[in-house]
């Protein structure tokens, strides 16, 4: 596959000095024109595993194969195949979002007028025609990641590596960037590896989901897979009259085993063949009236808390220091 | 050709910037000058000491803003490179199919061409004030191709700390080490004309000494084969070395 869109990796390892194995042997597949979602909390080594399969660190262990090239063997034409906008959008604030545009096309080779063309192509597409010629230091966070975004596409990559790119936007920004991304995927069939600590955008915009917790996939499926996985969905009801309680509990826990709720209610995960009616049946059999009664569909933090024992929200706060110090270092 | 084509765009960046800081400017081409006013003013006395050179300390001292200019160019180059590397802009430069070479020639050029016009405005100044040019005017082409390669030298050590370290502040933190290095030369009195010893063997070991010398020879004595030959030596071989060693750094930091 010497000319593929995909990306595979084997085994992948990368350990600093002094540091814990940021990633920890990592196995993945991402198929041409799909949109591999790599989720996981602060620090999880989502970063540290983009930037060896961009070229940018080289694996510890392992190998990878990107665009058909081995990332450490034949850098050149995995870069050529490439596009990324990594973390911390890399601007300079002294050059206009245009000058940007020309000075990325020129470097990969475009000539004078492909290179008008193209970047105000980009500039169109990403919305920043109007910024173009002011300078990217006063540009909003959001324009900042479109302009980065926009770069990114200058010489048509095949697979685009997308390292966090909502971190930080309101939800207009990161429902465009979004909309973008799909676009590039589902018209011009761009390969997009995006890693997010966002449930809701691995849920939204991939085909796939990998799951990262210390350097190592704990889950991976598509979003509806790894819900199903999970399985069931749970049940949470308040009752009318709070001395209700201890029954409606009761009632439920016929229907499976307790998870945690609100304050005055009772929940259960759904044990299989069982469904709503089934519930509102007992409870109105045993004459409990309710107050509110809802349904949670399982959410990809259920999978992560399923699998880490933890939630991801807030998840790894801890060690996103650590990972920054370290890539620092390795950077030095 | 693509290297020189991509150079060619880096430089252009690196100008841009550059002139898009004008604050950055002012400080690089006054404050030399203003060291200037102050020292041809107050040292004028020295050139009483029998055996000085010649007898206009503005003449003698004209050399320094040159090495100075030089020294806050090379800063500037630092911290442009460092600034790239902490925003990330140097990760986005590796991603396209640049050469390294490019890259360094590109940096430096833009460092290169705010030397030379400090040259410029330094000398003007200098003939305004009454300095005198002893080497005449194809003494000035020489004048500005040694300030072009002493902002080159120190230029390419300002990438190498820059490389290595990936951080402006230490690349600013490096910067008094370099003004030591110039206050420890033969800026303020010819080195036969310091009486305290170890004053006197510090500045015949440190290169700075001849690089003044060097600017020194066109400015009083005319054309000096020695003089010359050793400044150009010196600021060709800190070139070389930083040079070679700041490619190696960018080896390491843009793994290919």
């Amino acid at each position: 596959m010497s000319e593929s869109n995909g990306i595979e990796v084997e085994r992948l390892v990368r350990v600093f000095k002094k540091g814990p194995r940021a990633v920890d042997g990592i196995d993945l597949e991402v198929a041409p024109g799909e949109i591999y979602g790599f989720l996981g909390p602060n620090g999880a080594g989502k970063s540290t595993t983009v930037l060896m399969l961009t070229t940018l660190l080289p694996p510890t262990e392992g190998t990878a194969r990107v665009a058909g090239h081995d990332i450490v063997r034949e850098g050149g034409e995995v870069r050529r195949a490439i596009g990324a906008a990594l973390q911390e959008a890399a601007l300079d604030p002294f050059l206009t979002g245009r000058e940007h545009m020309r000075l990325q096309g020129g470097l990969h080779g475009l000539d004078r007028a492909d290179r008008e063309r193209r970047g105000n192509e980009l500039l169109e597409r990403v919305g920043l025609t109007e910024a173009a010629d002011r300078k990217v230091g006063g540009y909003s966070g959001g324009m900042k990641r479109r302009l980065d975004l926009g770069l990114a596409l200058v010489h048509r990559p095949r697979i685009l590596f997308l390292d966090e790119p909502t971190t930080g936007l309101d939800i207009q920004s990161r429902a465009a960037l979004w909309a973008e991304v799909e676009r590039l995927s589902a018209e011009d069939g761009v390969t997009v590896f995006l890693t997010t600590q966002y449930l809701e955008e691995a849920d939204v915009l991939a085909d796939r989901v990998g799951i990262i917790d210390h350097g190592r996939i704990v889950a991976e499926g598509t979003p509806a897979q790894l819900k199903a996985e999970i399985g069931r969905s749970s049940i949470e009801a308040v009752p009318a009259r709070d001395e209700d309680r201890e029954r409606l509990a009761e009632v439920l826990d016929r229907f499976g085993e307790r998870t945690a709720a609100a304050p005055k209610a009772v929940a259960v995960r759904f044990g299989n063949g069982d469904d709503l009616t089934d519930v509102v049946r007992a409870l109105d059999a045993e004459g409990i009236r309710v107050a509110t009664l809802h349904v949670h569909e399982p959410t990809l933090d259920d999978v992560f808390l399923e699998k880490t024992g933890r939630s991801l929200e807030g998840a790894g706060d801890e060690d996103a220091d650590e990972e920054a110090d370290r890539l620092q270092e390795a950077a030095a | 050709m693509t290297g020189v084509a991509d150079a060619g765009l880096l430089v252009r960046r690196s100008v841009v910037r550059t002139m898009r800081q004008p604050a950055n400017l002012v400080f690089s081409f006054v404050f030399p000058l203003l060291l200037l006013a102050v020292n041809a003013g107050g040292l004028t006395a020295a050139t009483k000491i029998p055996s000085f050179p010649t007898d206009s300390y503005l003449t003698f001292a004209l050399a320094v803003p040159f090495v100075q200019g030089a020294l806050f160019a090379s800063s500037s180059a630092g911290t442009n490179i460092a600034q790239d590397i902490e925003s990330g802009f140097m990760s986005r430069l590796a991603l396209t199919p640049l050469r390294r070479g490019a890259l360094l020639t590109g940096q430096l050029s833009g460092v290169i061409a705010l030397g030379l016009c400090q040259a410029l405005v330094y000398l003007a100044v200098g003939e305004a004030a009454g300095a005198g040019f002893a080497a005449g005017p194809g003494g000035v082409l020489v004048l500005l191709a040694l300030s072009v390669l002493i902002t080159l030298a120190f230029g390419s050590l300002g990438a190498l700390a820059a490389l290595r370290t990936g951080s402006g502040e230490a690349v600013q933190g490096m910067f008094p080490l370099f003004f030591v290095f110039l206050f420890l030369s033969s800026q303020a009195l010819p080195r036969n004309l310091i009486e305290t010893d170890w004053f006197r063997t510090i500045a015949t070991y440190n290169p700075v000494s001849y690089l003044l010398e060097a600017i020194r020879s066109l400015l009083i004595t005319g054309w000096d084969a020695e003089a010359l030959a050793l400044g150009f030596g010196f600021a060709a071989a800190i070139a070389a070395v930083g040079i070679t060693l700041s490619e190696r750094a960018l080896r390491s930091r843009m793994v290919r």
